[in-house]
Order: C-alpha cells, then structure tokens, then sequence
C-alpha cells in the first residue's frame, strides 16, 4: 500500500508541472501588456517598461515561466495589483471557504447519491425507483444558481428559516452554530446536480453487480436481504462509484464558483470571477493552479481509496 | 429506424422530453416572426410590471422591456449557442481522438497525455481561465465551453477509433493502397460518426448549461444582447422584489436542460439492446411465485419436488425451463440430475430454494417440500433462515460465485453467523476447523486470503466448506466440478463422497456428465427439454438405459482403454424451450422415433424406474 500511494504522487508531478504550462500559456496569450493595465493607459512609455523590468516580464517566455515556477515552488505566487496583497494569502483565505462549502456539499453528494441510487436498484421498477429517477432528473438538469436562488427566495425571505447570504453574520455569530446556519443552503443548492449524477451511476452500477452470481451465493447462505443489498452489493458497486465521486468532486468544485455568487460566499471562486473582470492575471494565474493541484490531490487519495477497497488493484 | 423511434416513444418520459423540446424549438425558430416587443425596448415607465400585464404576457423586466419577448429571444440565443458549443466540441474531440486512435504509437501517447492534463482540471477553472484571456463575451464563452469539453469527446472517440483501426477491413483498405486520408475517411470517420452524435445529443444539455452559467456569472453575454443565463444573472439583484424577472428565464433552462436530458437518455436506451431484452432486471430476493394449484403432500422423503414448474417470462415469450419435474431425495442419499445445457437441471436446482433470478423467472406450479413443509410460496423470511441452513448450495464457477472483495475467513464466518448468534472468534475458528475439513492445506493463514489469490480447485474447496458452514442436511452442487480440470474434479468429487458417508448429507447432483454421476451417484434422473425423461438406481440406467436419449448420452462418454469405440455425439440441437413440440421433446432428434412419439403428452411410467418414452429401449 505504501509502495502504491508513493508511485501515485509521483506519478502526479508531471500533471502538476503540465498544468503549469497549460495556464502559463493561456495566461501568457492574453492581449495586451500587463504594466499598461496596471498603470492605465495614460502612464508613460519609460514608466510601463520599467515595470515590465520589474515585474520580469522582458525576459523570454521560457525564462518567466520558470521564474513564475521557482517562485511558486518557493510559496511566492506573485501580489494581486487589485488587492496590493500577496497572492498566495488571498488564495489561502478564500479557499478555506470553498472548501467548508465544496467539502460539505461533496459529503452530502456522496451519501445521498450512493443511498438513493442503491434504494432504486433494489426496488427497480418500483415506486420508490420511479419517485427517485424523477427527482434525479429534475436534479441533474436544474441549473444549481436558479436553484439557489429560488431557495433564497422560499426559504429565507418567505419563511425565514436561513440567512439570505455571507458565510458568518455580522453581528455577533462566527461560531458553529451560525456557520452552520449560513451554509446550509449553498451546500444544498450546490450539493443536487452531483447527488442526481452519483445516484444515477450508483442505480446503474448496483443493478449490474446485483445480477452477479455472488449475489446469488450469499442469498443461498440465508443472508438477510438488507445485507445482501447493502453490503455484498454495494461493497462490490463502490468499485465503479469512487472513481465517479472523483469526478464529481470536480464538478462540486466547478458549481461552487456559481453558489459562492448567488449567496455571496466569500470563497475562491467569487474571488476568480471578480479577477477575471478586473484582469487581476497574476490571481487568476495563482487561483487556477492552486485550485487544480489540490483536485489532483483530491484525485490520489481516491485512487489510494479504490486500491484500499479493492484488493485485486495490483500495486 | 421505425423500431427506434417506437422503442424511443414507448419510454414516456422521452416522448415527453421531444414533444417539450420540439415546442421550444419551434418558437425560438418562430420568434423572428412573431407578434413581440422587439427584445431591448426600453420603457422605464414600467419596470417590473407582474405577469399577466397587459400587453404584456409574462411582464417586464428592470428597464421595463418585455419578458416574454426576451425570453424567446434568449432561448433562441441559448440554444444556438449550445448546440454550436455541443457541435464544435464534438468535431474537435472526434478530430483529436480519430487522428490518436488510428495512429497510435507516439502521436496517440503525446496527444492523449496533453488531454489528461486538461481534464486534471475542474473544467469551470479552464472556462475562466480562457473567458480571462480572450474577455467577456458570449462568443468566448461559447470557444471555452467548446474546449472544455473536447477532451470528454477526444477520449471517447479514441477508445472506438481504437477498436476500429484493428479491424480487418482497415487492414484490407492498406493492402489496397489507400493512403491514410483516405482510409481514415471513407472507412474510420463512417463508423465514429453515430457515437459523436450520440455523445453531442447527450451533453448539449450540459453545454446550454455551461454558456448559461457563464453569462450568468457576467462573463458572457453583454448587455444588451441576453441570453437565459444573463436574463437570470441581471434579474438576481431584483430577486426579491420581482422574483418572475428570475423565475422565468430560469424555468426556461430547466425546461430546455430537462427536456434535452429525458430524450438524450431515452435515445440511450433505446439503442441499448440489453435494456430492450430485459437483461439489465435486478433479480429479487425470492423467485416470484405465481401458482394456481399446489399439488396434495405426500409424505415419504427428506426433500420432495413435485410437478414444479418453473418458467422464464421474457416480453411476450414464456420459455418453460421446468415442465413439471417430481423428484425425491432421501436423507444421506446422492441424486445425480444429468442433462445437457438447457434442459432445465440448474433451474430446477435452484426454485428449490427460491433462487432462480426474477425477474424473468416465475415458479408457476408445483411444490418443493422440506420434511412436509412446503417451500415454494413461503413467507421470505422463513425461506432465508434456511438457506445455508438444512439446505445449501455449491456453484459452479467459484472464481464468480465468492465474493472477489470479501476475504474467505470472512464469507465463512458471515454463513455461520448468519444462523447462529456465536461470537466472532468462535466463528472464526469454525471456519478455520471448515477449511481443515475440505483439505486446505494451511488453513489458518488462508482465512485471510482473497478468492483471487486461490487456485480453482482451492476455490471449490472454499465453496463446499461455506455449503458445509451449518451442517445442513442437503447440499444441491450444481456442476461444482465443470470448471474444474480434471485432476482437481476427481478430487473434489472424492471429498464431496468422503463428506456424505461421514455427515450424512443428501447430495442433490447436477451435472450433464454421465462419468461423473457414475462415481457418486445411488440414483440419477435425466432431464430433456425441461423434463425427467428418466430416473432409476445409478447403475441399472447405466447398464441398460431405457430412454434413447440417456442411450446417447452415456455413449458420449469417453472411457479409458477403450479407444475403438466412436465417440456418438447426439445430432442436432436440445430444443427451444419457448415452442416445445407435441409429444416426445427428443423426438426430432431420435433416430427411433415414430409418428405417435409426435402426439398427445407421453406419460413417465414404472415404479423403481421410470422412463417416459412409447419404445423404450428395454421394459422398465
């Protein structure tokens, strides 16, 4: 096991180094010159190129790319111009937000998905299947910002139960109970595409595992019917469900910069649109690659998982 | 194709889907002509007018422009967009993936390695990063959306290009001259062509969604110009105090999405063929039951079969697997069932039980009874406690039938557990005590393997110690050693003998082997067509069979020493259990067959043998 989860993060850092270049080369075919935005467009031509000097950018390409990538592997990922801060602690500040909203709704996914989908193939057909497979419809193809913001307007302008939005209230608050209360709604919001998605796939994978003849060994020994569905069953089905949580959670990553606008969630997604509109580069740049090397992570602790749960995965 | 779309509108809910898409099609593709406000009329004299206005239908919006103009106007947008995000996607990424799959070798590897790097990212985080370089804007929008999922298509296409590039006919196109181009399209591109469409069919949804969400966020469409997801973003800050400028635009793409998502599925579906067959059903906990008559009890035997019958009900086909089978098995006695494939053995094993899958399987008729105690039709909870109880099964292949993610030591100590409260250690020495008993050797340090890390033999081993877990007092084997070869058969049949004489036990054995039921055997029965078509003590049928059918099939065994005998394989094919002919089922096949073996129901008759055939080979 050891030997496995160490060739993984190896195996990761030619991704890691690949996702630099792709977004230093997005990054790098932008229009423009970067020391005109910042000083606009009235600065004169001596001061825009003694910033381009100081901000590095007269060297060559592959020169910048592998200061950006020194600098990065130092922690520096360079000072957000709109902000005046240092990227990194912009990036850090928001992204424990994201990850309070994206983690929690990932975990909601997960087991609603997984228990609606195993409740529907085992009562294929029946009403509970037809019940779920319709609500999963609706679920996979509402668009997760409309739903949140019909769920403002019901459940907290109407009968008030949530806050309207923010992540803590401003007065008073800042604890659990107030967190909790702020982020039940964007979790939700944010949690439905994903969880119609996982019960789908889980539906499917359960009804293929069910029709194996080790289901039938096990009701041949008189196990409890219960057990036969929620443990043999699903235990084999996990096989194909986890790496399917493992997309997902990209997706649960993705709609989360949605969520983060529609309940004004002070996350890192909010903070890339706000530096897209801005043309804030070094903090897109730095939001990007962060965002993405903590989804590769994501990525070997469930590959490490389906090895743990499948012992046939030869490591 | 007729078929298609009749299968494609037998699914409901995608024939709800086409008909609400259709109609939204055809307004967006009407909209031009139609009776509207023009789109962006501003008219600040009535902001926010309620729906229902008049002269204007779905109200207005916070200029005062009227919704239900806009909204098909923004409908007419979204969808454009999605479908040319859905079509340049999918000619991109089946480019991509033809090019990969057909090469192969570095091109493939290069190319499909730089595909895994995008899809490293969430794909929201390379839409923005591409919105970011080329700027807000509905048409950049639409490139990143496009790009973001190329590499879902280039993978899928690759796979199939795969495949294809293999095949002979592209190696006959080579051989003929054609150069690449050529082959690729007029031999490769023909055969891709229905996945990409069904693959753009299905994720177009996903793209109208992605273009709506990137407007939504403000980094698409630009005022004044609107589609859904701007409609909806611009509405977000009057949410409150007009919650229709939201809701109509945002029903608009659920509608659109829903609709799109029901037909991609139902198109699916139809195309499937293991959903059309059925073959995709989860079977039940119990065989259904559907029985009219139960026949009176008779009361000798451990375990009495009578008249079961047991039928496959697949669409308007009923196929009759067990034609009303009566057998009985006495304690510590070994019945050999033989037949070939299909002649309805391992069915008949299995409704005992409960265990035949169902759907498509029904128990129609008959009774299995257990000391007396009928079990077919019995409450479920009585058939499970006993299951691996007094009554308990050995399968064929055990590479299949043990579960490959469970250890054995723990599938064991589950069948124990399962029936009687001990502890877990005690268990697990019972266990350990079962696989001694079934000659694993090193039994202690097997509990923990996998079923993957066994051999076959040792497999069946485990199986027959998991059977033998509650000393029942019937073991039904069905064809344990099929899988077997033939050292290790001889093997497990010897330990399946040794454990009968010293428990007890009742075998029922199912086998289409007459070597095999020769070794073991005190009675056997053969089946035909789902039929006994004979049965008697073991070595009487097989010195003088009395059926030409159990004549045949004992000839096809092969004996050792004895190499001048032909090896008589029976001709032709056991029959259709769907359309069974009139009278003798073996008759088509038989070479003595006469005009009445073709008439009427021929009666099993004879008291210590019995045979169901009008000329038997010798009286009964």
């Amino acid at each position: 096991m050891g030997g496995y989860i160490l060739k993984r993060l190896l195996s990761a850092i030619p991704v890691l180094l690949g996702i630099t270049v792709i977004v230093f080369l997005i990054m790098a075919m932008i229009p423009g010159d970067p020391a005109t935005a910042i000083l606009g467009s009235y600065a004169t031509p001596e001061n825009v190129a003694r910033l381009n000097r100081f901000l590095g950018l007269d060297e060559p390409l592959w020169r910048q790319y592998f200061i950006w990538l020194g600098n990065m592997l130092q922690g520096d990922f360079g000072r957000s111009f709109a902000l005046n801060r240092p990227v990194l602690d912009e990036i850090l500040d928001r992204f424990s937000a994201t990850l309070i909203l994206a983690g929690t709704a990932f975990v909601l996914c997960a087991v609603l998905g997984i228990i609606a989908g195993t409740v529907s193939a085992a009562r294929q057909y029946g009403f509970a299947d037809k019940a779920i497979t319709f609500v999963v419809i609706l679920g996979i193809s509402v668009p997760s910002f409309f739903l949140g913001m019909m769920m403002i307007l019901l459940f907290a302008v109407q009968l008030r139960w949530f806050p309207v939005s923010g992540m803590y209230s401003i007065w008073g608050g800042g604890d659990l109970p107030d967190l909790i209360r702020h982020l039940t709604m964007p979790a939700i919001a944010l949690s439905v595409v994903a969880t119609g998605v996982v019960a789908r796939l889980s539906r499917g994978a359960m009804l293929e595992v069910l029709r194996q003849d080790f289901i039938r060994t096990a009701r041949a020994k008189g196990v409890h019917e219960r057990r036969v569905i929620w443990g043999h069953a699903l235990r084999a089905a996990m096989v194909s469900i986890i790496p399917v949580l493992g997309i997902q959670a990209g997706f649960v990553l993705s709609g989360a910069v949605y969520i983060e606008m529609v309940f004004q969630w002070p996350g890192v997604g909010r903070m890339l649109v706000d530096a897209i509109l801005k043309r804030d580069i070094l903090l897109v740049q730095g939001g990007v690659v962060f965002i993405a090397a903590c989804y590769v992570g994501f990525n070997i602790v469930v590959d490490v998982a389906q090895a743990w749960l499948d012992p046939r995965i030869k490591t | 194709m007729s078929l298609f779309l009749r299968l494609l509108f037998r699914n409901r809910l995608a024939g709800f889907g086409a008909v609400v898409l259709g109609v939204i099609v055809v307004l967006a593709l009407l909209t031009p002509i139609l009776p509207l406000h023009p789109p962006n009329e501003t008219n600040t004299a009535n902001r926010f007018l309620p729906p229902m206005s008049e002269g204007h239908l779905l109200g207005t919006d916070h200029l005062g422009r009227d919704l239900l103009s806009r909204l098909l106007w923004g409908t007419r947008l979204s969808l454009a967009v999605g479908f040319a995000a859905a079509l340049i996607a999918g000619l991109a990424g089946a480019a991509i993936g033809v090019i990969a799959g057909y090469f192969g070798g570095r091109t493939d590897n290069v190319t499909m390695r730089g595909i895994d790097m995008l899809m490293a990212f969430p794909y929201i985080l390379l839409a923005l990063a591409i919105v970011a370089v080329l700027g807000p804007g509905l048409l950049n929008a639409l490139i990143a959306v496009a790009v973001v999922n190329i590499p879902f298509f280039a993978r899928n296409i690759r796979g199939i290009t795969v495949g294809i590039a293999h095949r002979e006919f592209i190696d006959a196109a080579r051989l003929a001259g054609m150069g690449h181009t050529r082959i690729l399209l007029s031999e490769v591109v023909p055969n891709v062509v229905p996945v990409v469409v069904i693959a753009m069919s299905t994720t177009i949804g996903w793209m109208i969604l992605e273009t709506a969400g990137l407007s939504f966020l403000g980094l698409g469409s630009q005022p004044p110009q609107a589609d859904l997801g701007s409609m909806l973003g611009e509405a977000r800050s009057a949410l409150i105090t007009a919650p229709h400028t939201s809701i109509v635009p945002g029903v608009m793409i659920l509608l659109i999405v829903m609709s799109v998502n029901l037909l991609g599925d139902g198109i699916r579906d139809a195309l499937d063929p293991r959903l059309r067959s059925g073959a995709l059903a989860r079977p039940m906990a119990a065989t259904r039951v559907d029985r009219r008559e139960v026949p009176a009890p008779r009361d000798e035997g451990l375990l009495r079969i009578d008249a079961l019958e047991t039928q496959f009900q697949v669409g308007k086909r009923t196929y009759k697997a067990v034609n009303k089978v009566s057998l009985d098995l006495k304690p510590g006695e070994c019945l050999g069932l033989i037949g070939e494939s299909g002649s309805g053995k391992s069915v008949t094993a299995l409704s005992v039980m409960g265990l035949v899958a169902s759907p498509p399987g029904v128990i129609t008729g008959g009774a299995v009874r257990l000391e007396g105690q009928d079990l077919i039709g019995a409450p479920y909870e009585l058939l499970r406690s006993l299951r691996g109880k007094r009554v308990a099964y050995i399968f064929q292949d055990p590479l299949s039938t043990l579960h490959p993610l469970y250890r054995i030591g723990d599938q064991l100590i589950e069948a124990i557990r399962v029936h009687e409260p001990v502890s877990h250690a005690e268990a697990q020495k019972r266990a350990v005590k079962l696989l001694e008993d079934v000659r694993i050797p090193n039994a202690a340090g097997r509990v923990g393997a996998f079923p993957h890390e066994l051999s076959g033999g040792m497999r069946q081993r485990v199986g027959i110690a998991m059977a033998l877990a509650n000393d029942p007092d019937i073991i039904i084997a069905d064809e344990p050693t099929t899988a077997l070869d033939v050292t290790v058969q001889a093997q497990i049949l010897a330990l399946l003998d040794e454990l009968r004489q010293r428990r007890g036990l009742a075998i029922l054995f199912i086998t289409h082997d007459f070597g095999v039921v020769g070794q073991l055997c005190d009675r056997v029965a053969v089946m035909y067509g789902g039929r006994i078509v004979e049965t008697g003590p073991t070595q009487e049928v097989l010195e003088a069979p009395a059926h030409p059918y159990t004549r045949r099939l004992i000839a096809c065994v092969p004996e050792l020493g004895e190499g001048r005998r032909i090896l008589a394989a029976i001709p032709g094919l056991p029959p259709a259990v769907d359309q069974l002919p009139e009278g003798c089922a073996f008759a088509p096949r038989c070479d003595k067959a006469q005009d009445a073996c073709r008439r009427g129901e021929i009666e099993l008759k004879g008291k210590n043998r019995q045979v169901r055939c009008l000329y038997p080979e010798v009286a009964p």
